[in-house]
């Protein structure tokens, strides 16, 4: 990591030192490590309720989905920019199975790695957050998420990217997330990932015949702040296995590695090169 | 640098004091409105404006296809991603005329260091039209917000200052326009600085904007997705801008025929096959790493299904197809074939950017996208609205009609 924070660092600033900007500029401020927090979701425990649903969109002012009556378990949905967490049904080999989806809150994010304005932010305590007064709208960090989570406005002429927050302003008061403070059957257990995956480890330990021994989110691209723990394999509930245990922002590393040496290499090469080609037209 | 003659112009030179009324005059539109070009071109840029003033009040949605699953569509795939590996012309030819000082190709630089100046400002620019909140691409620019981790951060960057190394390059002539003979001397003896600056800025964002889909991985299709993709976007780069520029050359030497001097025809012919014995080597090495990738990611697998038709499309029939034709035409002299091997190289390029930024990308999603008939006009209304600009300054500035003689400092 700090290797590739002084390149990327060094990259950046002769960029900017070329331009005549303040290379300055740059805030290299040490943090001290913190723990992230997580959500490990159970999904043995889902009944699919979707209050969890209700109290994601009631909390950021989002569409309230009218649970009783859409009918909306019978196809799978994706989350929304007016909705930021969806309950999908699965038909799984043990049965009916329910699964939430929303934000990973990835370790390393591929957003915010993707983020050239730095309004895709991973804060200190976990929660993956999005900065309006930085956005530009590029929607890069679509195309890099791995889980296709961040939501453009298309019809809005102040586009926002919307997803889920983990409720930071939450956990500033030291609350929990909506969506864990609404589940009536404790699916979704908020607390420092480090924890949770304790939590994670001795149920499948102590239940060997409910569990796959595998926690979603554990290794997936890199490690997640939301784990999973499921009865079946993790195909069968609709997620991607093919993701890799590298965090995304590693797939872009060498690529940014080789810039400065490029920017500083390349001018002496061709200067040399200049140099021999007056040679061989002066006699 | 010594004192170099001005290019022998037609026109008086003008004194600067009335230079405000010297711009006037050459702000006056030139030659014949009635042109296939402009009955055509007019419409297309007055629809396109109007698209894009109900794509800044109403949102995306209101003119575009483009959903959450395709976030980038034609205008970043086609006007930014491929537009700008069309415009690399202008840092190979800076690099053979200016670096390796083969004055052969010295009477193409002018037009060709224009044409990616403006390919920079409209396709480049392109991006703002895309952008959701456009009034924030300061932010990256002032410092408030460096996303120093982000490719796309140095790929902005590289776009900005490239455009100032082009200006330089390009200042001379502005200067010869506007009969400012002190102001020309210091802004030719910039243009090696500049040069270089360029082609290190080229090298770095042209491949920047492969890295770009790095970490796009389990989205893009395998036979478009590899780690080496910034090497293939910079290698094709190279074959797009000399084909470009050759189209590009053919097209202007017919639409502005008075303002070449007689007898540089055969000139020209030498230059459109030297061009072209270039196209041809940089294809090769192109279309050699493309293979490689193929076997040693063992690809064979994919090439029954429609995705592979597609990719054997792309790469047999507008990367190869095209080198042997580059090859045969060199060898025997044939500037037609030269020609079509040029737009097939073009085609192949538009394919490969569309394929890795649009097609490819998300094949394994339910989700589709085609671009809406508006966004097909506001693309064009981009190509059209830089070809106006060309031609205005093609009429007015030493471009085409430098003589060689001044524009090499002798």
């Amino acid at each position: 990591m700090k290797r590739r924070k002084f390149l990327t660092l060094a990259g950046g600033a002769a960029g900017a030192a070329l331009a005549g900007a303040k290379a300055g500029a740059a805030p290299a401020v040490e943090e001290p490590a913190t723990e992230f927090y997580g959500v490990l979701v159970d999904t043995t425990r889902c009944i699919g309720c979707r209050a969890c649903e209700v109290a994601c969109s009631v909390e950021h002012g989002n569409d309230v989905p009218d649970v009783e009556h859409d009918g909306a378990l019978a196809e799978l949905r994706d989350t929304s920019e007016r909705q930021w967490t969806v309950v999908n049904r699965f038909e799984t080999e043990r049965g009916e199975m329910f699964v939430k989806k929303q934000c990973m809150h990835c370790w390393q994010p591929a957003c915010t790695a993707a983020c050239l304005t730095n309004a895709m932010y991973k804060t200190r305590e976990g929660p993956v957050i999005w900065r309006s007064g930085k956005c530009m709208g590029c929607r890069y960090c679509m195309v890099s998420c791995p889980f296709d989570i961040p939501k453009f406005e298309y019809d809005a002429w102040n586009p926002k990217i919307s997803k889920c927050t983990m409720c930071a302003e939450r956990l500033a008061l030291g609350q929990k997330p909506a969506c864990v403070e609404a589940c009536p059957t404790d699916a979704l257990m908020f607390g420092m990932k480090r924890e949770l995956m304790e939590i994670a480890r001795t149920r499948i330990y102590s239940h060997p015949g409910r569990y796959v021994r595998q926690i979603y989110g554990e290794h997936e691209v890199g490690g997640t702040g939301w784990l999973y723990l499921a009865a079946v394999p993790f195909e069968q509930l609709g997620f991607r296995t093919d993701l890799g245990t590298t965090p995304y922002p590693e797939f872009t590393r060498d690529f940014l590695y080789g810039v400065p040496v490029v920017l500083f290499g390349l001018p002496a090469l061709l200067l040399g090169l200049n140099l021999l080609a007056e040679r061989r037209t002066q006699p | 640098m010594s004192a170099e003659p001005l290019p022998l112009d037609p026109r008086p030179s003008v004194p600067e004091r009335s230079f405000f009324r010297f711009l006037l005059g050459e702000l006056r539109p030139r030659g014949k409105w009635l042109t296939p070009f402009n009955l055509i071109s007019i419409p297309v840029i007055l629809l396109g404006v109007g698209i894009l003033v109900v794509r800044f009040i109403y949102g995306l949605e209101s003119v575009s296809n483009l959903n959450q699953a395709y976030p980038w569509g034609l205008w970043k795939g086609f006007n930014v991603i491929t537009g700008v590996a069309f415009a690399g012309g202008a840092y190979v030819i800076t690099f053979v005329v200016y670096v390796m000082r083969l004055d052969k190709y010295e009477p193409i630089v002018r037009a060709t260091v224009l044409n990616g100046l403006l390919a920079y400002v409209f396709y480049a620019g392109a991006l703002i039209l895309d952008l959701g909140r456009p009034w924030n691409i300061i932010n990256p620019v002032i410092g408030n917000s460096f996303g120093y981790n982000s490719v796309l951060f140095l790929v902005a960057w590289h776009f900005m200052l490239y455009m100032v190394a082009e200006c330089i390059e390009f200042s001379p002539v502005v200067a010869e326009w506007a009969g400012w003979r002190r102001v020309r001397r210091v802004l030719h003896s910039l243009t090696l600085g500049a040069v270089i600056f360029g082609i290190t800025l080229s090298t770095l964002h042209q491949s920047g904007l492969g890295a770009l889909f790095l970490m796009a991985k389990p989205k893009i299709h395998p036979l478009w997705y590899s780690e080496f993709i910034p090497i293939l976007f910079l290698a094709s780069s190279i074959p797009a801008g000399l084909s470009m520029v050759i189209v590009e050359g053919t097209l202007t030497r017919r639409a502005f025929r008075e303002q070449l001097i007689p007898a540089g025809d055969r000139a020209h012919e030498e230059i459109v096959l030297g061009l072209a014995k270039g196209a041809c080597i940089a294809l090769f090495v192109y279309y050699f790493f493309k293979a490689l990738l193929f076997v040693h990611e063992h690809q064979w697998s994919y090439l029954g299904s429609p995705w592979g038709w597609w990719y054997l499309l792309e790469v047999v029939g507008l990367v190869l197809v095209p080198c042997v034709m580059f090859a045969y035409a060199v060898r025997h002299r044939r500037l037609g074939l030269v020609r079509v091997a040029a737009v097939l190289t073009l085609l192949g390029i538009v394919m490969n950017r569309l394929n890795v930024s649009v097609i490819a990308f998300n094949w394994n999603s339910p989700a589709t996208y085609h671009p809406s008939w508006e966004e097909y006009v506001v693309s064009l209304t981009v190509v059209f609205a830089e070809l106006w600009v060309f031609r205005w300054i093609v009429r007015r500035m030493p471009v085409l009609r430098a003589s060689p003689a001044a524009s090499r400092g002798e």
